[in-house]
Parts: structure tokens; sequence; C-alpha cells
């Protein structure tokens, strides 16, 4: 069986870099989404986090435990 | 009422969270062969593993949009439930009390008063706790309901029961195997799909002096208003803090309802089930960064007409629980709006996911297997778990309904508990802690505990009595009848239990070892290095929570 935190990264990868993704798309297009504090772009930086988040658990729980 | 319209990155985000946790149900359903799996997870859990499903299973519906929608009526006292309302006995719970629950090899909190006591009072615990789950989870299901109601316009019935179906699916699968991985992988999801919000109110507000400078003192502070009831928004003394949430609530919750409890049976040794609550503590502890930052900051923009933030009104009365929603709706974009309803639909299937697996084994081993088929074979007892997922998640479809008619999510929980976890604590206490403690004597303690915990609850609801005769205080709010009326039913249970046991038989001391204090040798630290000993990471744990309370005095 995989770990638990294997499944953490994989979910945190994914959600990470759709979210980084809309993100980026945002920044390079220069339209603000109608949200508060939009101009400080959170997609960015918080869906870098978790993309980042995801690798680390994936790297680090790659072997089947019993 | 309300409804933002969800783009399709949202949409994917929220259908890959569904397709996950369904799909981990699945995988994990393959090793799941036989009853210790299904109701146990084999018992092979790591501490972390235990610990943070420990957590999440109570990090549900109440904990999210009730603790921040509470924030917002009472101020900083909510800080309490996570602080001095939860600390203290989950350490108790790993450093005392897990020897007597996890050496026994037992399935439930009810099986554990089997053995101590005898069967009546397994049975009589084994029901109440079934009815309460059933009515806890019915919480759940509501909140999970306003949320996909208030974000997505969805009928609020059809809302109800596909997150119910979903739940009922990856239990039914997998058992508390499914239960714990998926609340794990909800612990990472609320945290990163909800903390964002407290970091962006902050920022928005101007820091953290900021927002704690932009709220009255009755607000702003955990001790310091504490003397005079009419002082602090939750209208309570340090008196009912301390002993009917800081002891008999927190104590009878965090020590003996096996909703919780049961992810340290779990453990693979003793060790990791003792460290499973003291690992918990720590990030429970870290829980109010969430939830008490942001009730705060939508407490100072509710009050700020420039901003154009109000909590939704639900007929002609205010919704508290609309506040955690509200500003995720304010602050998060595109994906980001995905990501913060996937944490909220995450934290809350973890808290229905924990109760109907709970409800599961007490239901099969302490009511079925106890009353009506004692020879139940183990693919007997696996078959009906899974019956009993999807009844239990049924009849909790009902008691959301009842659930809606009261004013607030928290003071609802806190009635329950009160009825069934409060004077059980009482019973736990004296039973693990003192030999000449009698079955008769526990049986109709919580019998009594029970019943008047129940009396106190209709005579306040309907004004029999004036609230302040519980609270011993002028002004009672519905928080604070909640706490002092599970202090008195704990002191009833315990009085009348030792009353009991004065007259009636003792059972012999030989079939008590192993399961009481002073009649079992205590040898599960010796020759563990000190930095190993869960005692020290409880220590850990204790200064941590003094600190905090000095600092928020």
């Amino acid at each position: 069986m995989k770990p638990i935190w294997y499944f953490v990264g994989i979910l945190l990868l994914v959600l990470g870099v759709l979210v980084l993704g809309a993100g980026i798309i945002d920044l390079m297009s220069g339209e603000l989404p109608g949200t508060v504090l939009a101009d400080l772009h959170p997609r960015v930086w918080w869906g870098g986090i978790m993309t980042v988040a995801g690798i680390l658990f994936l790297l680090f729980n790659r072997k089947t435990v019993a | 009422m309300m409804s933002i319209g969800l783009s399709a990155l949202d949409w994917l985000i929220i259908a890959i969270y569904f397709a996950f946790i369904l799909g981990l149900g699945y995988y994990l359903k393959r090793f799941t062969k036989n009853q210790e799996d299904f109701f146990m997870a084999g018992r092979k859990n790591s501490a972390w593993v235990a610990g943070l499903a420990f957590l999440s299973a109570n990090l549900g519906a109440l904990e999210l949009l009730g603790m921040t929608g509470n924030t917002f009526k009472y101020g900083m006292y909510v800080a309490h439930f996570y602080w001095i309302g939860a600390i203290p006995a989950m350490l108790f719970l790993g450093i005392y009390m897990m020897p007597f629950y996890y050496s026994s090899r037992i399935h439930s909190v009810p099986g554990y008063l089997k053995l101590r006591f005898d069967e009546k009072t397994r049975v009589l615990n084994g029901i109440s706790f079934a009815v309460m789950t059933v009515l806890v989870s019915g919480i759940n299901l509501y909140a999970m309901a306003l949320v996909l109601h208030t974000f997505l316009g969805w009928n609020w019935d059809i809302s109800m029961w596909v997150s119910a179906g979903t739940v009922a699916v990856y239990v039914t699968m997998s058992g508390l195997l499914s239960a714990i991985f998926t609340e794990i992988v909800q612990f990472f999801l609320i945290w990163f799909g909800l903390f964002l919000v407290s970091i962006l109110g902050v920022i928005e507000i101007g820091g953290v002096n900021e927002v704690f400078a932009r709220v009255p003192e009755a607000y702003n502070t955990l001790w310091s208003t504490s003397g005079d009831a009419s002082q602090n928004g939750m209208a309570i003394t340090w008196g009912g803090i301390v002993l009917g949430l800081g002891f008999v609530l927190s104590f009878g919750y965090w020590t003996t309802d096996f909703l919780v409890v049961q992810r340290a049976f779990s453990a693979k040794d003793l060790r990791a089930a003792r460290m499973t609550p003291i690992i918990a503590s720590f990030f429970k502890m870290a829980v109010p960064f969430i939830v008490i930052i942001a009730g705060l900051v939508a407490y100072i923009l509710a009050h700020d007409p420039s901003t154009g933030f109000a909590l939704l009104q639900d007929g002609g009365q205010v919704n508290y629980d609309s506040a955690l929603p509200l500003l995720i709706a304010r602050y998060y974009p595109e994906g980001l709006i995905g990501l913060g309803i996937t944490a909220l639909l995450a934290g809350f299937m973890a808290g229905q996911a924990g109760n109907v697996s709970a409800f599961n084994t007490v239901w099969t081993y302490d009511i079925y297997k106890a009353l009506i088929k004692k020879d139940a074979s183990d693919e007997h007892l696996l078959w009906m778990g899974r019956v009993t997922t999807i009844v239990g998640i049924i009849i909790s479809v009902g008691t959301a309904y009842w659930a809606k008619s009261f004013p607030s999510i928290m003071d609802y929980m806190q009635a329950i508990f009160s009825w069934v976890n409060a004077p059980l604590f009482a019973t736990m206490l004296l039973g693990m802690f003192v030999v000449w403690i009698t079955p008769a004597g526990a049986f109709w303690g919580l019998i009594a505990g029970m019943g008047s915990s129940f009396l106190m609850f209709l005579a306040a609801k309907f004004q029999w009595v004036d609230g302040s005769i519980f609270t011993l205080s002028d002004h009672a709010s519905d928080m604070a009848i909640n706490f002092w009326r599970a202090w008195w039913a704990w002191l009833i249970c315990f009085v009348v239990t030792i009353l009991i046991s004065l007259v009636t038989k003792k059972k012999p001391r030989e079939e008590l070892v192993g399961l009481v204090k002073g009649l079992t040798a205590e040898t599960h630290d010796t020759g563990m290095p000190f930095l190993r000993r869960p005692a020290f990471y409880g220590l850990l744990s204790f200064i941590v929570l003094v600190i905090l309370n000095i600092i928020y005095w």
C-alpha cells in the first residue's frame, strides 16, 4: 500500500498546478479578477506553495509500505 | 439569498476532489479484508497518521463554519474551545488513559465499560453514543448543504443527499481505513484551502495588531474580562469556562467520545496510540489561526459600512455561519473559490465520515453483537458494518432537518455533548482510577447524569426555570447555560456513582487488572529514552498552551 502522504502529494500537486496556472494566465493577460486584494495575485504564490508541497510529499513517499 | 457562479476551473477542482476520495476508497477496498481492517484500520497506523486523523475527525462543520460564526458572535472567547477546552483533555488521554484503553485491545469505548463494569453499562453507553452520533452527523449534513446552497444555489435537500451519498460510498468500501486516509487528505486541504482567507483578511485590515485594535475589548481577550459575565461577548464567567468547558465538556469529549478515540485505537502500538492525541494537540492549537482570525476579520468588515460586507439574513436572523463562506467569496478569485469550497466540503466530510465510522463500530460490536447475534462470524460483522454505514447516513439525514431549527450550530452541539459525554467522563474517571467503583454504581450514575442533563436542557429551553439557576450569574447566554449544565450533570453522575458503589457488590480485583490504575503494572515507559516518552511531548504541548493563554490574556 502506498503511504497516505503519497496521496496527499498527488492532490496538492494537481490542485496547486491548476491554481498556479490560472494565476499565471491572469498575470500575463494583465487583467485582474474582481475580488478584494486581487492585485496581490494570491493564486500565483499560493498555487506555487501548494505545487512545491505536493512535489515534496511525492518525492519523500514513493515507496510502498506494509 | 446570494449565489456565486462557479467557473469551469472551480467545478473541475471540486470534481477532482470528489473523484479522488472515491478513488481512494476504491483503492483501499482491496486492503480491507476482515473486520479488524474495516473497524480498526488493521491497527497499523503510525502516531502521525492516527494523530492527524484524530484531529481531522473533529475538524468538521463545527470547527469551520460554526467556530468562525461564533467568533463573530462571541469574540475571541471561542478560542477557549481550542485551548483550555481541548488541550489538557487531549494530553490527559494520551498520558494517563490510553494505556488502559489500548492495552485491553477493545474495539470501542463501550467495550471498555463492558470489561470494567458489565454488559448493561456498555449497552447503555453504546445506545446513547449511537443516538448522539447520528444527531451530530445531522449537523454535518446541515452545514454541508448550507455551503452548497449558499455558494452554488443548489437545492438544500439535493445537495445534502449528494454529500451524504459520497461519504456513504467511500466509508462503505473500506471503513475506518478510508475514513482515516480521507481525513488526512482533508486536513491538508483545509489548511491550504482556508488559511489564505485569514492571511488576506489580515492584510486587508492592516496587520494582526490592527485586527485586535479594531474589535472591542470584550471580543479580543481570553481571560481579562471573564470576572464579570456582562463584560465579555459570551456572557460567561471564568468558572463556567474552567469547570464546564475546560473540565467536563472537554474531557468528556476528548477522552471518551469514540469518534476521536477510535483513531488512537488504530495505532500500531501503545506508544503510537499515546502519541496520537499529543501530536493532535499541537495542530489543534493552530486551528484558531484560521477560524478565530477569520471571525474577527468578518466582525470588523461587517461593522465598517464602507466595506460592503454583511452576513446573510436567514428568516430575519443573522446567519453567523455564513461568515467564512462570505470571506471566501470576498477574497478568492476563480480557482481559489473552487479550492475554498473543496476545503469546506472536505471539513464536513471528515466529520461525517468520522461519525459514521464510529457509529458502525459501536452498533456492530456494542449493540448488534452484544444483544442480537452473539455468535456472529467475522464475515457477518464485516457485512453488518457496511450495512450500518448506509443506514447511519440515512438516519443522520433526518436529523439534519432538526438541526436547522437551532440558531447556532455550536449551541446545538454543546447541548448534545452534555447529555452523553459529560456524565460518561465521570464514569470513566472513576472506573479507571478508583478500584472500588461497582458496576451498579456506574450504571445508575450514568442514568442519573444523563437524565438530569436532559431535564436541565428541557428546563432551560422551555424556560421552566431561570437560566441563572444553572450559571450562578445574572447573565446567562445559551452557551453559558450549556457549559454549566455539563458541569452539574457530571457532578450528579460522579456523586451518584460513588454513593451507590459504597453499598453494592464490587468486582473481583483480579478481573480489573489492566483496566484500573493501581492494579496494573505501568511499564510502558520503562527503558524508553526521555525524549521519546509521550509525557515529554505532552509537557511541550502544555507549555505552548500556557504561553498562548498569557499572550492573549
